[in-house]
């Protein structure tokens, strides 16, 4: 018998141990802690401000000062495209965890109440899962309005099918196990037994969900915003940085296309990847 | 018959490599067998039983291998054996069953299906006898509706019909060796007496060799002629049929043979030690019912058609039952699966609501309020309950000590730390669970573990009523021994009545007073638990005491056969 049995594990040693399973958990999460910190500080350290323009630099290719280059207004494309991290995680945390919340509690609720609940909530999910998701999204921010906002919600919308879908099957699996029953035993009302019960035990497959989910989310919203949906030029946004490279790959200004894009991909990539690790690290049976 | 045994083995050892190093599951085993014999590997949980047999096969784990010995197959290495030589056994001469026969047929197949493969892919049949065939298979496994078992997907199937289904199909490749990895686990007691009947004749008859995996030593001793017990990967004893009870010479074959229920023991018996609870008095009996249970019924309905008709198919699961619990005592309820026995526990549970009849708990009656109020209802921490699984129960998320101390936050008076903490260590220490577990996770814990935090999350609210169902049937008997142990020594501590229920009656007249058997939701017989063992009054309860292995601990079972 181990010693370290006998006492509850810091999250920092899970974490640590999670890590160093793999070397592709290393790199995930070591990327996907590098993308937080540049979200998060990226207005303190950028070199040039993002939105001063100067044509007397316009066009120029990676040097020493411009990293990435400039763009056709001589705006530095390093700069705009660091600090534009913070605008496309955040709408993806926000559009993710909308529908994350709403899916989830509908998914869940359909699968332990059952009856006209998992009726409802099941063709509600279908209804929207019929339509082409990417167009549903923008006809939703055409609607609603070209706004930020609305462009979470968009995002967050044509999410929602996907939590209800896995949240119902991880939920029907878990509720018939005797602890639900214990737990009901226990003085939990169902409600309480649903949330605090069954749902944590459902988290380690709906983690995966979210981290590739996230990745769709910063695809969703760089899509919408290349076609002019969304958030709107000058802001830099990295959709839209590849947008106003696009008009200028033809005649040779690659750099202008290459880092939004490079950068933009990387951050798919990463919250694909760092999935996996982030289930192993929630399940408690992958603990030692 | 050729003196060169079927199968031998000789000082086997298998390796696992493990992320702590390379673990030698299995050192040293060596017996042999012979054509129309039975072997018993008998061991508990992680005794390296399956192991072994699976090492014949060589179905190990990709990480576990053949570290020494040799295995000899009709007189050929399996060891140096090649590929294809290897495959040709393996499908052929060597069969295998399982404990869940109804996850080994592949469910989207008729049985049919399965059998006509297996005969064509061996050349043991063509199209015009083929179903000749099969129909003699079925009859050689006691199956005569041959028809309508053809046809049907094992999921229509009782389990019972699945496993002959797999025996069938081991016969039809003409396997001269049977491997059974606990093939009645799961099963009820008479669906096992005819499973292990039909294998026993087999073997007999046509000169089949088995190897029966089990923990039953029951089992081993009514139906086996070789035996070999063994212990953490090590064979501790191996005896001819004869000897085995006379001379078991092995402390850990004595200990198994102790701690298995059989007619006659005692609960006290079990264990070599004394239990506690002989120096405790039995509670005094109160004159007045703790529980009335007045015609209860529960009965699902089945929609057929969701459009037009509301015609609803009925099923019966539980009929007109009446028995009384007073308080301090312990009543057993027997029966087999489908018997009723789990739905009149969750009704009295108040986890589900009976179709009619009436349950008074201490006069109130409770199926007056619905079982979603019942969870806040006063009386819910008077009735809490034990379940069969101790792994399943046990939220795999929640230390020992979160489980434990969710019924005391959720219905108890605990608001302060403290109180909580030592409340929570003296369950613990109640049930003999080491304090230092607390902070464990249920998958750190072992079954008999699991199985007191169960009974400490079950008793910490001071019930009245403790519903026990199959508290023990996923346990060693030498864990069931101590937990069986722990019960009574609780129930005359804290004055507590249990509601016992159980599929094996040897287990439940240890500890009840009264006895009531259930037959397809009916109590067939009810009555004291010693005149009801002695004197069956009803068939079922007849056969249900006939079909439990017996071994007699004093003298050799030899007796029939």
């Amino acid at each position: 018998m181990n010693n370290t049995f006998e006492t509850q594990e810091s999250f920092a040693q899970r974490l640590w141990f999670t890590a160093n399973q793999n070397i592709l958990s290393l790199v995930s999460l070591a990327l996907f802690g590098l993308y937080i910190l540049i979200g998060l500080t990226s207005p303190y350290w950028i070199p040039f401000d993002p939105l001063e323009t100067n044509t007397s630099i316009a066009l120029q290719g990676p040097n020493s000062q411009h990293w990435f280059g400039t763009d056709h207004l001589g705006r530095d494309v390093f700069s705009r495209v660091m600090i534009a991290t913070r605008l496309d995680l955040g709408i993806a945390v926000s559009a993710v965890a909308i529908s994350f919340i709403i899916g989830t509690a509908l998914g869940s609720i359909a699968a332990y109440y059952g009856g006209w609940y998992e009726r409802l909530i099941g063709r509600l999910a279908d209804i929207v899962l019929a339509f082409p998701l990417f167009v549903l999204a923008m006809g939703i921010v055409a609607v609603l309005g070209n706004s930020l906002i609305n462009v979470i919600y968009a995002t967050a919308i044509i999410n929602i099918p996907f939590y209800i879908r896995i949240a119902r099957a991880e939920v029907s699996l878990q509720r018939d196990r005797q602890y639900v029953q214990a737990a009901l035993l226990s003085g939990n009302s169902h409600l309480r037994t649903l949330f605090f019960h069954i749902l944590p035990n459902c988290l380690p497959n709906l983690v995966v969900q979210i981290s590739i989910n996230m990745g769709w989310a910063i695809l969703n919203a760089a899509g919408l915003s290349f076609i002019g949906l969304g958030v709107r030029p000058p802001a830099a946004e990295w959709g839209i940085l590849v947008a106003e490279g696009a008009d200028y790959i033809i005649s040779g200004q690659w750099w202008l296309v290459l880092f939004p894009g490079f950068f933009l991909m990387l951050a798919v990539f990463t919250f694909n990847l760092v999935g996996d690790t982030l289930r192993d690290l929630v399940d408690p049976q992958k603990r030692k | 018959m050729d003196k060169q045994p079927l199968l031998s083995i000789k000082n086997l050892a298998i390796d696992f490599e493990t992320r702590r190093g390379t673990v030698r599951a299995v050192r040293d085993v060596s017996f042999h067998l012979n054509r129309g014999e039975v072997l018993a590997l008998v061991g508990e949980s992680g005794s390296g039983k399956s192991v072994t047999a699976y090492s014949i096969l060589n179905l190990l784990d990709k990480n576990g291998r053949l570290a020494e010995g040799e295995i000899f197959y009709n007189g050929m290495s399996l060891h140096n054996a090649n590929k294809k030589q290897l495959e040709e056994v393996r499908g052929r001469e060597i069969a295998m069953i399982f404990q869940n026969p109804m996850s080994t047929l592949n469910p989207i197949r008729k049985v049919g299906q399965h059998l006509r493969d297996m005969l064509k892919t061996h050349g043991y049949a063509n199209w015009s006898n083929l179903e000749a065939e099969i129909e003699k298979l079925l009859h050689q496994v006691e199956i005569f509706d041959v028809d309508r078992v053809k046809n049907a997907y094992p999921f229509e199937l009782s389990g019972g019909m699945c496993q002959r289904v797999m025996i069938a199909l081991a016969l039809a490749c003409r396997s001269q060796l049977l491997i059974a990895d606990e093939p009645t686990t799961g099963l009820d007691v008479t669906t096992q007496k005819s499973i292990m009947d039909l294998v026993h004749n087999l073997a007999k008859e046509g000169d089949l060799a088995v190897i029966l995996i089990t923990h039953d030593l029951g089992l081993a001793a009514k139906y086996c002629d070789k035996f070999v017990v063994m212990e953490k990967g090590l064979v501790v004893e191996q005896n001819p049929r004869s000897h085995f009870f006379a001379d078991a010479a092995h402390p850990y074959t004595q200990k198994l043979l102790l701690a298995t229920p059989s007619k006659d023991a005692s609960l006290s018996e079990l264990t070599s030690h004394s239990p506690d609870y002989l120096h405790l008095p039995e509670p005094s009996k109160a004159t007045t019912p703790l529980l009335q249970v007045k015609g209860l019924r529960k009965t699902y309905g089945k929609q057929t058609n969701f459009l037009f008709s509301s015609a609803t198919e009925e099923f019966v699961a539980v009929e007109d039952s009446h028995f009384e619990i007073y308080s301090g005592e312990c009543v057993g309820l027997v029966g087999g699966s489908g018997s009723g026995k789990s739905t009149t526990s969750r009704m009295l549970s108040r986890l589900e609501d009976p179709t009619s009849g009436r349950i008074l708990f201490e006069g109130t009656d409770i199926t007056a309020i619905s079982s979603k109020d019942f969870i806040r209802h006063p009386l819910r921490k008077d009735i809490q309950m034990v379940f069969q699984d101790p792994t399943g129960s046990l939220n795999p998320r929640h230390s020992v000590f979160d489980l434990i101390s969710e019924p005391l936050l959720r219905l108890g008076a605990y608001r302060s730390k403290e109180d909580l903490n030592s409340k929570v260590e003296e369950l613990t220490r109640q049930v003999g669970l080491p304090s230092e577990f607390i902070y464990r996770l249920p998958h750190q814990l072992s079954g008999g573990q699991k199985a007191r935090v169960g009974i400490a999350r079950a008793i910490a609210l001071q019930p009245k009523l403790l519903i026990l169902d199959e508290p023990t049937s996923a346990l060693d008997v030498s864990v069931q021994a101590t937990v069986l142990q722990l019960l009574e020594t609780l129930r005359r501590e804290l004055g507590l009545s249990y509601l016992f229920i159980s599929h094996d009656l040897y287990v439940v007249k240890m500890l009840s007073h009264r006895l009531l058997v259930m037959q397809e939701g009916k109590i067939v017989e009810q009555g004291m638990t010693k005149e009801v063992m002695s004197n069956p009054q009803h068939p079922y309860t007849q056969g249900l005491m006939a079909a439990i292995p017996v071994i007699e601990k004093k003298s050799p079972a030899l007796a029939e056969l």
